[in-house]
């Protein structure tokens, strides 16, 4: 996993999308005010990650876990979190099983695409090659 | 969520690239190993903060009048909500050129009568050398 500086951006699409989600219709987001975002979202995550990565050093684990960036959320106040993420990660932990049960035979093909995924999104101002990157949600959506 | 409306897919439970967001984890050095649960929710919650820090800069901004969004906006819920500070340093306020400009200029002159004698002997001193060196 090669590291350069623009890794560690997230997509400008999604994010824009994602604000745009949040606030009324029609508001208007600077282009500043979305880049600002952005790197606030990457920030976050580092901040969350060097919190997680505390309770488990604690517990004397090596391995981050959902009960480490549940706490982690809690200590840098942000509890509004908690409640909507435990409620995704049990949706999210089904898809996984369904997944995992259709997948058998596809597991390898699905290993090879997933490597090129991080090459492939230095850019995205395309929506629809978002859409491309897990070509099996759309199969299992509805299990 | 608006995901639906792109393409086929009925509902996404997360938009963020997991595999981004594991790059940025990662990055971290004291981290050695994330398993898929944390990582999922680390995206899930960059999600829910991108759209909290949007709307609570908007509700506490000054271009709700405007309907926009505004980098100042945003700079002033890093200052403001306590929550929010750990931001503070990558959205710092802006403030005007001619401003930054005077603040410097103060700056100067306050360190600048003792300086001013010690520099300029610096200088000397290198001419000095330099010239030796080449004569030499």
């Amino acid at each position: 996993m090669a590291e350069r500086p623009e890794d560690l951006n997230l997509p400008n699409a999604v994010i824009t999308r994602i604000i745009k989600e949040a606030l009324p219709d029609g508001v208007n987001i600077s282009k500043e005010a979305r880049s600002a975002i952005s790197r606030a979202a990457s920030v976050f995550v580092l901040y969350a990650t060097s919190c997680a990565n505390n309770f488990a050093t604690k517990g004397k684990r090596k391995t981050l876990n959902a009960g480490d960036v549940l706490s982690a959320m809690e200590e840098m106040e942000f509890q509004r979190f908690v409640a909507p993420l435990k409620e995704s990660l049990e949706v999210y932990r089904r898809e996984q099983k369904g997944k995992k049960e259709a997948r058998k035979d596809k597991d390898k093909k699905a290993d090879s695409e997933e490597q090129d995924k991080s090459r492939e999104e230095d850019n995205d101002d395309d929506d629809e090659r978002m859409e491309e990157e897990e070509p099996n949600d759309e199969e299992e959506v509805d299990n | 969520m608006a995901a639906a409306r792109l393409s086929g897919t009925e509902h996404r439970l997360v938009s963020l690239p997991l595999s981004r967001i594991r790059v940025i984890m990662k990055s971290s050095p004291e981290v050695s190993s994330i398993n898929q649960d944390a990582l999922f929710l680390t995206a899930k919650a960059t999600e829910l903060f991108v759209q909290y820090l949007a709307t609570y800069s908007y509700k506490h901004g000054r271009g709700k009048e405007k309907n926009a969004l505004t980098y100042t906006d945003l700079s002033h819920t890093a200052e403001e909500c306590e929550t929010f500070q750990f931001l503070a340093d990558i959205l710092p306020k802006k403030i005007l050129a001619s401003k930054y400009l005077k603040m410097l200029e103060k700056e100067k002159q306050d360190g600048e009568v003792r300086e001013d004698d010690d520099e300029a002997e610096e200088e000397e001193d290198e001419d000095e050398a330099v010239g030796d060196s080449v004569g030499s």
